[in-house]
C-alpha cells in the first residue's frame, strides 16, 4: 500500500512514498518476511555509490544475502528529448549521458549519423577523433581510480588523479572551449580543427602521464590493505560474464579479450597497434590491473595517432550535410544557402535504421538510430554498458560484507548518467 | 597577523555579535556530499588538487545531511529524485542554505521534459545560482564566495 506524503510548506507538489513490505516481497527471501534477515536502504544519497543509485540489501549479519538495484533516480528522458531535435541540435544531449566519456558519447552519435546519411569523415578529423577518445578513456578511468581508492579509502589517489585529469580537461579545453560537455565532434567531421598548441600540449601529456601511472601503482597495486580489500572479491567467471552480455574492463578482467576497437575497428583503429590487457581472476583486483594497463595502451594509441596525423580537412566536403566554411559564404551563394539550410532546418535523414557501436571506458556503448525521411530522428537508443554491467552486480556482491560491495560498486565503474540515461 | 598590534595586550576583543557568529559560519561551511550529475564531477574538481575548496574552509564534505550546513544540488534534479532532494534538505540543522549548481538545477537546462523538474528552487529554497553546464570550479568558488557574502549580511533579528 503506497501512502503518498504531501509536505507541509506548500513549496513543492512531490510526494514521498513509503514503501511497505508487500510490495517488495518478490524481491527478498523469506527470511526478510519472518525477520530472520535485515533489510537495508542503501542509497540514493550515499557517498560509495558513485551517484543517485539506491540498492536495497537483505543483510544476514553483515553477509549480503541479496542486492536488489533501484535504478531511475537520474533518469533525464534523454531519449525522448532527442526526438525533438533536429539531428545537430540532439548531439548536445548525448554528452550528458555518460558524463565521464562525453568525446565517446559524441564519437558514437556521429558514426551513427554519418552511417545513417552515408556521409565521410577526412583522415585527419578521424585520428583527431580517436587522439580525443583515448584522452578522454583516460581521463574517465582517473575518475573511478580516483573514485574507487577513495572509497576503499586512499584518500591521495583521489587528489592525484584529479591533478593529472585536470591536464586532459586543459587540452579538451583547448580543442572545443568547454572542459566537459565538448560537443566537439560532429557529423562529417571534427567542429573545427585543433588549435595551434595542440600538438605540444598532447605531448606533453604523454610525456609526463607513464610516470604518474607508476605513481598510482605505487600507491596501490602492492599496498595490503588495498589487496585485501580486492583480491577475491566480487569474482566474475568467464561464462557468467559471456551469459550476462557485460562487456568492457569488467569481462576483460575475467580473462576475455572483447575489446570494439579490435573486434570490429571504427574511426581507423586497426591502424593502430595496442593490446587489450586481460586478467584471468575475474576480481576486483584484477579489473584495477586491466583499467591502468588500459591506460598504458591508450597511451600508445595517442602516441601512434599523433605521430601519423595527417593534414588535411577535418570535415566532410558534403555540404547538404556538412555546413561550409566560413570564409565560403562571404563569397559562393551556394554556400549561403547550405549555410542557412543546415543552421535553420537541418537535414534530412533516410527512413531507415543503423546500429553503431564503440568501445567506452566502461564497454559496449551502442546507439540505435532511426530516420523518417524528415530532419530529426524518430527514434534514438542507447545500449549503454553502466546498465548492463550492472545487472552483474547482486550476482557479484552475494556472499560478501557491506563493507566489499563498496569496492564492487567501483569496480564496476557506473556511471549514472549512463545507466538511467 | 596585524591584530595583535591593534590588541595591545589587553588579550580581548570587541566584536558584534552578528559578525562573530557570520565570521564563523563563512569560514568553515560543510557542504554535503551530495553528488548528482555531471556537475558531481566538477564539484569534484573544486574539491581536489587544483582548486582545493579547502582555502575556505571546505574541505570536509559530510555525506550525512545531519552533519552539514551547505547544500550543493549539482547536477539535474528528476521526479524520482526531487522527493529524496526534499528529505534530505529536511534532515539538514538550521542555519542551512542551497547553491544550485548548473543549468539543470537552476532551470532545467537543456532537459525541458516530462523526466526533471525545471530548477530544484520548485523543491527547496535556493540561495545562489551557479550558471553553466557545467560550471567550471572557479564558478562554483565564486558561488560559494558570494554566498559568504549573503551570510555576512545576516542579522540578528533574523535568526530567531
Amino acid at each position: 500500500m503506497r501512502t503518498p506524503v504531501i509536505l507541509e510548506d506548500g513549496m513543492s507538489n512531490v510526494t514521498l512514498s513509503a514503501v511497505s513490505l508487500d510490495e517488495i516481497k518478490h524481491l527478498v527471501s523469506d527470511r526478510a518476511i519472518e525477520g530472520e534477515t535485515v533489510l537495508l536502504n542503501m542509497g540514493p544519497q550515499h557517498p560509495s555509490t558513485h551517484g543517485v543509485l539506491r540498492l536495497l540489501l537483505e543483510l544476514d549479519g553483515e553477509t549480503i544475502v541479496n542486492c536488489v538495484p533501484d535504478i531511475g533516480f537520474l533518469h533525464t528522458g534523454v531519449e525522448k528529448n532527442m526526438e525533438a531535435k533536429r539531428y545537430l541540435q540532439a548531439e548536445v544531449m548525448t554528452d550528458r549521458l555518460d558524463y565521464l566519456n562525453t568525446m565517446g558519447n559524441n564519437l558514437v552519435y556521429c558514426l551513427a549519423v554519418e552511417k545513417l546519411v552515408d556521409l565521410d569523415v577526412p583522415p585527419r578529423a578521424q585520428a583527431i577523433r580517436v587522439i580525443m577518445t583515448e584522452l578522454q578513456r583516460i581521463a574517465s578511468h582517473l575518475v573511478w581510480l580516483a573514485t574507487h581508492a577513495l572509497d576503499l579509502g586512499a584518500m591521495s589517489v583521489f587528489l592525484y588523479c584529479f591533478r593529472e585529469r585536470e591536464n586532459i580537461l586543459d587540452i579538451m579545453e583547448m580543442v572545443s572551449g568547454q572542459r566537459m560537455m565538448t560537443t566537439y565532434f560532429r557529423p562529417g567531421g571534427l567542429w573545427r580543427d585543433v588549435p595551434v598548441g595542440f600538438e605540444e600540449a598532447v605531448r606533453q601529456f604523454l610525456r609526463l602521464f607513464p610516470a604518474r601511472i607508476e605513481q598510482y601503482e605505487d600507491l596501490l597495486t602492492n599496498n595490503p590493505i588495498f589487496i585485501d580489500r580486492t583480491k577475491g572479491i566480487g569474482v566474475l567467471s568467464k561464462e557468467d560474464a559471456l551469459a550476462w552480455g557485460l562487456t568492457g574492463p569488467i569481462i576483460r578482467g575475467s580473462g576475455i579479450p572483447y575489446d570494439l576497437r579490435k573486434v570490429q575497428p571504427y574511426s581507423g583503429y586497426e591502424q593502430y597497434d595496442f593490446d587489450v590487457p586481460t586478467r584471468e581472476e575475474g576480481d576486483v583486483y584484477a579489473r584495477y590491473l586491466v583499467r591502468m594497463e588500459e591506460m598504458r595502451q591508450s597511451l600508445r594509441i595517442i602516441r601512434q595517432a599523433l605521430d601519423g596525423l595527417p593534414y588535411g580537412p577535418v570535415r566532410s566536403n558534403n555540404r547538404k550535410f556538412v555546413p561550409p566554411p566560413r570564409s565560403e559564404i562571404g563569397t559562393s551563394m551556394e554556400a549561403l544557402i547550405h549555410h542557412f539550410k543546415i543552421w535553420t532546418d537541418g537535414f534530412p535523414a533516410p527512413k531507415n535504421s543503423v546500429f553503431i557501436s564503440v568501445e567506452s571506458p566502461r564497454g559496449e556503448l551502442g546507439v540505435y538510430l532511426e530516420g523518417d525521411g524528415g530532419n530529426k530522428p524518430y527514434r534514438v537508443h542507447f545500449r549503454t554498458p553502466s546498465f548492463v554491467n550492472l545487472q552483474a552486480l547482486p550476482m557479484l556482491s552475494k556472499g560478501h560484507l557491506v563493507a566489499d560491495l563498496v569496492g564492487i560498486i567501483g569496480s564496476i565503474d557506473i556511471v549514472l548518467g549512463d545507466v538511467d540515461r | 597577523m596585524g591584530l595583535e598590534q591593534k590588541l595591545g595586550d589587553m588579550g580581548f576583543v570587541t566584536v558584534r555579535l552578528e559578525e562573530a557568529v557570520n565570521w564563523a559560519r563563512t569560514n568553515a561551511m560543510w557542504p554535503m556530499l551530495f553528488g548528482l550529475a555531471c556537475c558531481a564531477i566538477e564539484m569534484m574538481a573544486a574539491q581536489a588538487s587544483n582548486y582545493d575548496l579547502s582555502r575556505f574552509g571546505m574541505e570536509l564534505m559530510r555525506a550525512s545531511p545531519r552533519q552539514s550546513d551547505l547544500m550543493i544540488v549539482a547536477g539535474r534534479v528528476t521526479r524520482k529524485m526531487a522527493p529524496v532532494l526534499r528529505r534530505l534538505y529536511d534532515q539538514m540543522p538550521e542555519p542551512k542554505w542551497v547553491i544550485s549548481m548548473g543549468d539543470c538545477a537552476s532551470t532545467g537546462g537543456v532537459f525541458n521534459n516530462y523526466a526533471v523538474v525545471q530548477g530544484v528552487d520548485e523543491v527547496v529554497p535556493v540561495d545562489v545560482y551557479v550558471a553553466g553546464c557545467p560550471p567550471r570550479p572557479e564558478a562554483l568558488i565564486h558561488g560559494i564566495i558570494t554566498l559568504h557574502e549573503k551570510v555576512k549580511g545576516e542579522k540578528l533579528v533574523k535568526w530567531a
